[in-house]
């Protein structure tokens, strides 16, 4: 047996995502978040019976914030991907009949950093691998450097070029202006501005860099069979593959390829699909480089040929293939793990049809890489 | 040296794993992890060899030289100490013996770094307890 179509997305929950809720915290976006999926499901909070979270939100504080006694219940703790490996696990658990519906949910509060005493935004010098072989070299704070890393490295290896990854950015702006969630609804923005923004790690750019924001998603699962009797359409869990990678960028053998490769394939096996049937992506995106890096180990274009890809291809919304329909992480936000979490919300808004002005035009099958 | 260095100095999570590579670096030598069991040279240094997990460890002598193997031109710094009218160059430098270690570059203009350019190690005593090992164009 696998997980094909044993889990159904019968529910989805958004908080917008934005710069900063003033006098919000983690928990508070959490539950709001999770009351909405579960009104956009049609059932009630006594119908849930299993939580799933991404770790930094402890299962037992959200139970207890939102007043639910689960009979299962997990962090997932796996940074960026939190929110797809937490799917996954929901869907195994009710495939497995652990428990019957899930709520999975996540989300971020930039005061609570400050409020526990941490700068918000940057990595704190906890020893650390980091702490004592990168940052006294002059590794940035957060993940900026190690991308720098990378995209010089494939610009050496495949001749890409920032005028390629710089359409990417634009593209998914051109998303968000059609998604009222989006940090940078209302802020349209050219190619060439993002090529004129300032370098932060050169080659990568500001624009080609998520922004920390606030906010929360929330999620409900439950099996195909009581699906069948819900309010909404389902957008079905066809196939998972996850390939752990390493926590540090320069452990990595090559700098130019990601987990993708394997995680992918995995997932494309067991839906018995090919990366040519795909007909729109959600991929996470925390800089243009690793979205790049990642569209081509997913086999959605030839490794090395993602800059001709973008030069060639209309991949907003109205696009032929079209590629972080919300504005992704570089336009939508990244409310911490949240933010990862965005692409698997916004894979299952298009499946049920509820993606309103952005919606794509061949929504039934959808490719969404954590 | 200088008693006001203002950057960020090593903070070991298991000092007493590293001590030998940052007392080799005092006395201006670079070593790497060695396992005596399979004969795996690796960086960071770990309790167990991430190859057979055999504990009979050594440190083995580098001969110091290497490449770029990538870097970044650090333009927003880091810390405010890094802060300069033209930034830093931040690098991952593969060693002529194999295992890859992150290093800031020295020797040139941060423009003049290229994939595949040549260095040799450098050391630099930034305070009492630390002298980092960097890499410098050759």
């Amino acid at each position: 047996m696998t997980l094909r179509g044993r889990g159904a997305i019968v529910g989805i929950g958004e908080v917008p995502t934005r710069r900063i809720y003033e006098g919000r915290s983690m928990y508070g976006l959490c539950a709001e978040a999770a009351g909405l999926a579960i009104a956009d499901a049609g059932i009630t909070k006594n119908d849930i019976d299993g939580l799933v979270t991404d770790g930094v939100a402890l299962p037992p504080a959200i139970a207890e914030y939102m007043d639910i006694k689960p009979n299962f219940a997990t962090g997932v703790s796996m940074q960026g991907a939190s929110g797809a490996t937490a799917t996954m696990v929901a869907t195994s658990a009710v495939s497995s009949g652990i428990c019957n519906t899930v709520l999975v949910v996540m989300g971020n509060s930039r005061q609570d950093a400050e409020r526990a005493g941490r700068p918000a935004g940057r990595g704190a010098s906890v020893p650390s691998v980091r702490s004592e072989w990168e940052e006294p070299h002059g590794m940035a704070p957060g993940a900026n450097t190690g991308y720098g890393l990378m995209y010089r490295r494939h610009i050496h290896e495949y001749g890409t070029t920032e005028e390629q990854l710089a359409k990417m950015a634009a593209d998914q702006r051109f998303n968000a202006l059609e998604n009222e969630n989006a940090v940078f609804n209302g802020q349209p923005i050219s190619a060439e501005d993002v090529l004129n923004s300032r370098y932060i790690n050169e080659p990568l750019k500001l624009l080609e860099s998520v922004m920390p924001c606030d906010g929360a998603a929330a999620l409900i699962i439950t099996t195909p069979e009581r699906a069948k009797n819900m309010k909404n359409k389902p957008a079905y869990v066809l196939g998972v593959g996850l390939k752990q990678g390493e926590a540090n960028i320069w452990q990595r053998d090559k700098f130019t390829e990601t987990p993708a490769v394997d995680s992918v394939r995995r997932a494309l096996e067991m839906a018995g699909y090919n990366p040519s049937d795909i007909e729109f992506a959600e991929f996470y995106d925390c800089y243009t480089i690793l979205a790049a890096m990642c569209i081509e180990d997913a086999g959605l274009v030839e490794k090395g040929e993602i800059g001709p890809f973008y030069e060639e291809t209309d991949t907003t919304y109205k696009g032929t293939f079209p590629i972080n329909t919300d504005g992704g992480q570089l336009s939508g936000g990244q409310p911490g793990l949240a933010g990862g979490f965005r692409h698997v919300i916004e894979g299952a808004r298009q499946i049920m049809g509820k993606a309103g002005s952005r919606q794509v035009e061949k929504s039934d099958l959808c490719l969404v890489n954590g | 040296m200088t008693s006001a260095y203002d950057k960020p100095v090593p903070i070991p999570s298991n000092a007493d794993l590293t001590k030998p590579f940052w007392e080799a670096a005092k006395r201006g030598e670079l070593i790497i992890p060695y396992c005596n069991s399979c004969s795996n040279i690796f960086f960071y240094p770990r309790e167990v060899c991430p190859n057979c997990f055999s504990k009979d460890l050594d440190w083995k002598k580098m001969s110091g030289r290497g490449h770029v193997y990538t870097y970044t031109h650090v333009r927003q710094a880091v810390h405010p100490s890094f802060q300069s009218a033209n930034g830093h160059i931040y690098a991952i430098v593969q060693l002529d013996e194999g295992p890859k270690i992150p290093s800031s570059i020295s020797g040139c203009e941060p423009e003049e770094v290229y994939i595949n350019m040549p260095v040799s190690v450098v050391f630099d005593d930034i305070t009492e307890d630390y002298t980092l090992v960097k890499f410098q164009k050759c």
